[in-house]
């Protein structure tokens, strides 16, 4: 009976559908450096949202019908009140996941968070061994803390999804990555191949794995879920579109399900979407409802009349909207050209280049770790080109 | 195809998903992490009858109290039921 459930909206063509995911990055201070980090190169840490803004946050963006509620960051848990935010979340019948590296968790704040009404933690892990975790994370301490927070999530009754960031560097453990996650009895694992967008765009060169190493990656997640067969972790492989010939239908269209609000309170219709020249408003001065249904920044583009060619008279258009503005814009400079992974696009050679300097083993920069030092040099690089 | 419900089998949602109604939506749905799943109408008619101590026949018996104009609901629940099982949205007592 596969039709008594359906995972995505139905809204009407034209229509503008409602929120069903805030994600809330609290913070962009984090004690981990991964070098694939999602948050923006030029990391401002002051000007944070306070508590009262973003209790109120949560109540607008409930009542025009989010049900997710995200607490990500940089690291949430370095926020002091967010007890406080979970609570609100889950009494304005949220489903609140929190999305931690597992660094400043503790057993009583694994308790308190239930207490709150926590539904689900996420921990996230940069590799199986000790090594090569510190070494990606940029942290000495860092793996061993994650292993003994993973248990005690475990053991305190949570759903527990696991996420491994997938690179070049630990796409070969892959087998002992879903052998860690068995072992610690994950309910889900992500394993996400990093996606190239800011920090993960500028370490690019260390980071996309050649097509053989990916297929193989692919092979042993296919391996183990045939041995699972159901029982044990839902092992969640999510392919790099960098070997794709199609765009990913991008956060499912533009404005259409994802709310994301940054740190000092800029609304973005997903978490990369600040590279993009446009102004996005903010919830400081601006209501939820006027932000998601009427702002010029969530409706730049929704709908098919921003398209270029070869979008525009694509018949797959309505499929993957043409892609991601993000990447778009970060490899050809106009956000609304066809993103360079559609092998219509006449930027495909940046992609089919990148995947050569993969086979190759080229690397133009040495690896710039996610930090506040390094973030100047971030910006000056990007702004070279 | 999954395997009918039995009717002495006692369903209880799995304690990983969330079952609410969703004014939004306008239909029950069933969250988990980072995802959510609406249900059609009768779908959630039945889970909103799954409480643990309810057995198979007695969630058929209270469906069909509540609406008696529905003919052959035993099957479709059963099957319904199997199904959400498999999902693992129901676990077994």
């Amino acid at each position: 009976m596969s039709s008594a459930g359906s995972i995505m909206p139905d809204s009407a063509p034209g229509e503008v559908s409602n929120p069903l995911w805030l994600l809330a990055e609290l913070t962009y201070r984090c004690p981990l450096q991964c070098a694939y980090c999602a948050n923006p190169v030029a990391l401002r840490y002051n000007d944070e949202l306070d508590t009262d803004d973003w209790l109120s946050v949560f109540e607008q963006s409930r009542a025009l019908g989010a049900a997710q509620l995200g607490f990500s960051g940089g690291e949430p848990l370095l926020r002091q009140d967010l007890e406080i935010l979970i609570r609100s979340g889950r009494e304005l019948g949220y489903y609140t996941n929190l999305i931690t590296s597992g660094i400043g968790l503790s057993e009583a704040r694994i308790a308190a968070f239930r207490e709150a009404g926590l539904d689900h933690i996420q921990v996230s892990f940069q590799a199986s061994d000790e090594e090569l975790n510190n070494r990606i994370a940029g942290s000495r301490k860092a793996f061993a803390q994650k292993l003994a927070m993973a248990q005690e999530v475990k053991a305190q009754g949570y759903p527990m999804v696991l996420n491994f960031v997938i690179h070049r560097q630990n796409i070969e453990q892959i087998d002992r990555i879903i052998e860690l996650s068995m072992e610690l009895q994950a309910d889900y694992v992500e394993l996400a191949t990093a996606q190239y967008y800011g920090w993960a765009l500028l370490n690019r060169d260390h980071l996309l794995p050649t097509r053989a190493q990916l297929e193989r990656a692919e092979a042993v997640t296919n391996d183990y879920r045939a041995r699972l067969n159901g029982s044990g972790p839902k092992l969640i492989f999510v392919t790099p579109d960098y070997y794709e010939e199609r765009p990913k239908g991008c956060m499912n269209g533009w404005g259409n399900l994802f709310l994301t609000i940054t740190p000092d309170g800029t609304a973005l219709p997903c978490h990369s979407a600040r590279e993009l020249p446009i102004d996005f408003p903010n919830v400081r001065q601006t209501r939820v409802e006027e932000i998601w249904y009427r702002s010029n920044g969530f409706n730049h583009f929704r709908g098919y009349e921003w398209m270029k060619e070869p979008c525009r008279s694509c018949s797959e258009k309505e499929k993957d909207f043409g892609g991601c503005r993000c990447q778009a814009f970060a490899m050809t400079g106009d956000a609304a050209n066809a993103d360079p992974v559609c092998s219509k696009s006449p930027h495909h050679h940046l992609i089919t280049d990148a995947r050569e300097r993969a086979e190759q083993g080229m690397q133009q920069q040495p690896l710039l770790l996610r930090n506040h030092h390094n973030s100047a040099e971030a910006e000056r690089l990007i702004a070279k080109g | 195809m999954s395997a009918l419900a039995l009717p002495a089998a006692v369903p209880a949602l799995n304690r990983h998903f969330r079952f609410q109604w969703e004014p939004a939506q306008d239909c029950y749905v069933l969250l988990y992490p980072e995802g959510m799943v609406k249900l059609n109408g009768p779908a959630g008619e039945i889970l909103a009858c799954v409480d643990g101590e309810r057995d198979v026949a007695a969630i058929i018996a209270c469906l069909k109290a509540r609406f008696p104009e529905a003919d052959g609901i035993e099957q479709d629940i059963r099957e319904f039921l199997g199904d959400a099982h498999e999902q693992r949205w129901i676990d077994y007592a």
